[in-house]
């Protein structure tokens, strides 16, 4: 009897190992292709995707694309604007959106619930709807620089971070999370003559790593890869544009299909190097908030 | 005092340039070809020399990728920053000059005697853009194919018939040599579908919208040749001569080369790729389109300069426009990027398109059967539209009903923007 549960054990477990490679093969695939296929020449590439081929990096292999890529489109010039512009806005978005959220749960003030239920439904409303109305509104904004006052955020970095430092799904995921916080640390503290910031900075922050990874994980994404529409409309200089923008330089009459897949691996590695980093804590932090990206 | 005399020259040569410059209004730019290299070599070659050639002007440039460039530009427009001089596509042009982003474009009519006409645009009887190219489509074939089918060679002044070309179709289909007769590219969306598609419905005697003042499309989209076209264009589908909307973009792109295709509708930019791919350059053959019953035409207007709105300096625009119409720089940009040059005497001047050059049929397919697609603000909107009917009725969708609601999207899109001022 022992036998025949060990047994059911050890088949259960293959079965399991079995289901989650098959899994991950399914995530792997698009990116092995990607990497394989930004070594192939255009030919090559195009003949080998309706075999096996198309995932293994066989046949006239070479650093080939990389080269023309860099050649095509100021690559690197690209990639430092998307990570300076997402590593600004990641870090002012969870300061603002946290002490936001702060507010929402722990302060007593009139009106944040019906606020709160405002923001939340901001998320129904999609950016392409208000992307004129905020185009024209920043056409016309006026700054303080160098150079004194001047009017019209456009062709800017701060076009590109400003409008995208506080969201509802942010302040909301912060809002969740420090419901579940335990109340008597917060009232301890206050009892022992803590101010609000001190509970904030002191003891709600340390304690939310997992949600401070998730915020900044989903905020580094959309920023990241998911700037287009956006930059296209308020950036016309070549000197700040993002590497989404930059992707249209290699759709030409003739698609360069090797290259394409060179800059897409290019701009992949931050993305995934982030993630590698951050994985531990954003796992917990689904465990923990219930949301993912 | 070799030394001091020296140093007092360079500071009056410097004083003298750093003046010079000075004195130069500047200008700038905007152009669609961000990531094409030789473009953008050939195109600052240009606005270099027309900056060292005279004193008044500063062009620079900024470039955008092609995709986005439109939007980039009516973004722009919007936010009131337009930049001097604009490129913009043929068929878009009456768009922007209606909605008031192109004004006029102040060049002599020397400047452009003995262009193409669709290199010029035109819109409420005045000039408002300059093309140094246009483009042309051919149906690509091998003359081994025509002669082992036994089909007639045809010409420019005689195009195949209706029925010869579907006689041809049904040739290669039964000779079991190709998975489909006819490539017609419908991997490819956007502007492909109008700018290459609506030439056979003009053939046919139907047209996107009634350009006698182009106030509705009754009658020109949904009428008897407009129906005899979209069962036509149904049956290549159904009868698999041709590809669906699903073809592979990679069968798009090198299936004619690999013989999976006996013949293929596409335009001259693939056509140096295509005869350096196939293993005999001096077997592949350009025809003309195939006449429906109103002659054999194809698209044309391509990328053209115009002056924006905004510009202060339209006579500045207008120099470097004119200044950029030279031959020698037509010919280098049909040698860069293969397009058709604007001018005979700049054809001849290149590799491709001199009298017995290998594409020299397409600068005669483009002076011959070139015609403009709508000239109307509103065509940005009935293009897509058409879009959307060729792919639906090439799914199977009822011709009479698709083609009815487009006429009528069409209309209310004028109505709603009172007639586009026509």
């Amino acid at each position: 009897m022992a036998l025949v549960t060990s047994d059911n054990r050890g088949l259960r477990l293959a079965a399991r190992y079995a289901t989650l490679i098959l899994v991950a093969l399914i995530f792997l695939f698009p990116l092995v292709f990607m990497v394989v296929s930004s070594l192939k020449p255009d030919q090559q590439l195009l003949a080998d995707t309706s075999s096996i081929r198309a995932f293994l990096p066989v046949g006239d292999i070479s650093l080939d694309n990389y080269y023309k890529a860099f050649d095509r489109a100021p690559i690197g010039l690209f990639m430092m604007n998307s990570v300076g512009i997402t590593i600004v806005t990641v870090v002012l978005s969870i300061l603002l959106c946290s002490l936001a959220a702060f507010s929402f749960v722990f302060l007593d003030w009139s009106g944040r619930g019906v606020l709160l239920s405002v923001i939340v439904a901001t998320l129904i409303i999609p950016f392409e709807t208000i992307a004129v109305p905020l185009l024209l509104f920043v056409s016309k904004l006026p700054w303080i620089g160098w150079e004194g006052l001047e009017f019209g955020w456009l062709n800017t970095y701060r076009v590109q971070v400003i409008p995208w430092i506080v969201d509802a799904l942010t302040i909301f995921l912060f809002v969740q999370f420090f419901k579940d916080l335990p109340r008597e640390l917060i009232e301890a503290a206050r009892v022992e003559g803590a101010s609000w910031f001190t509970v904030y900075r002191r003891i709600v922050m340390p304690l939310s790593g997992p949600v401070l990874a998730t915020a900044a994980i989903l905020k580094s994404l959309k920023m990241y890869n998911e700037q287009y529409l956006w930059p296209l409309i308020v950036v016309q200089d070549e000197a700040h544009r993002p590497v989404m923008v930059g992707l249209g330089y290699f759709f030409q009459l003739q698609i360069a299909w090797g290259e394409v897949m060179a800059y897409l691996t290019l701009i992949s590695v931050p993305v995934i190097a982030f993630y590698l980093v951050m994985q531990r804590a954003f796992i917990s932090s689904i465990a923990s908030t219930g949301v993912k990206g | 005092m070799q030394r001091t005399k020296l140093t007092l020259g360079a500071l009056v040569a410097s004083t003298a340039l750093a003046g010079m410059a000075s004195a130069q209004t500047e200008l700038t730019l905007w152009y669609h070809g961000a990531g094409n290299e030789v473009e953008s070599n050939i195109l600052g070659g240009i606005i270099e020399d027309f900056n060292g050639a005279q004193e008044d002007w500063q062009v620079t440039v900024e470039s955008f990728p092609q995709e986005s460039y439109n939007d980039s530009v009516v973004a722009s427009a919007l936010a009131g920053n337009l930049p001097c001089i604009l490129d913009v596509d043929g068929p878009v042009m009456p768009n922007w000059a209606w909605a008031g982003y192109l004004q006029p474009l102040p060049i002599s009519q020397e400047a452009i005697d003995g262009h193409l006409d669709a290199t010029i645009g035109r819109w409420d009887g005045e000039i408002y853009s300059v093309g140094l190219w246009d483009a042309a489509v051919a149906l690509y074939a091998r003359q081994s194919t025509l002669d082992e089918l036994g089909l007639r060679t045809p010409s420019l002044e005689e195009p195949w018939t209706k029925e010869e070309f579907m006689g041809a179709l049904e040739a290669a289909k039964a000779s079991g040599n190709y998975d489909f007769a006819l490539d017609l590219g419908t991997a490819w969306t956007g502007e492909w579908y109008p700018y290459a598609f609506s030439p056979f419905l003009q053939s046919f005697g139907g047209d996107i919208v009634d350009r006698d003042g182009y106030q509705t499309a009754e009658g020109a989209l949904n009428g008897e040749a407009a129906m005899e076209f979209g069962a036509w264009w149904q049956s290549l589908f159904a009868e698999g001569y041709a590809p669906g909307t699903s073809q592979d973009p990679a069968d798009r792109d090198s299936g004619f080369i690999e013989g999976k295709y006996a013949f293929s509708w596409n335009g001259n930019w693939a056509a140096a790729n295509t005869l350096a791919s196939v293993e005999n350059a001096d077997d592949v053959v350009f025809l003309p389109a195939p006449d429906f019953g109103n002659g054999s035409t194809i698209g044309a207007a391509s990328w053209q300069f115009g002056v924006s709105s905004a510009c202060e300096h339209p006579e500045g625009a207008a120099a470097f426009v004119e200044h950029a119409l030279q031959d020698e720089y037509l010919a280098a940009f049909s040698d860069g990027i293969g397009l058709i040059p604007a001018t005979k005497e700049a054809a001849q001047m290149t590799e491709s398109y001199a009298e017995g050059g290998p594409l020299a049929v397409f600068f005669d397919l483009s002076a011959e059967q070139a015609l403009v697609r709508p000239v109307s603000p509103g065509y940005v909107v009935a293009a897509k539209v058409f879009e959307k009917a060729l792919s639906d009725i090439a799914n199977g969708a009822d011709v009479a009903d698709t083609l009815d609601a487009a006429v009528d999207e069409i209309d209310d899109d004028i109505e709603a923007n009172q007639g586009y001022g026509h």
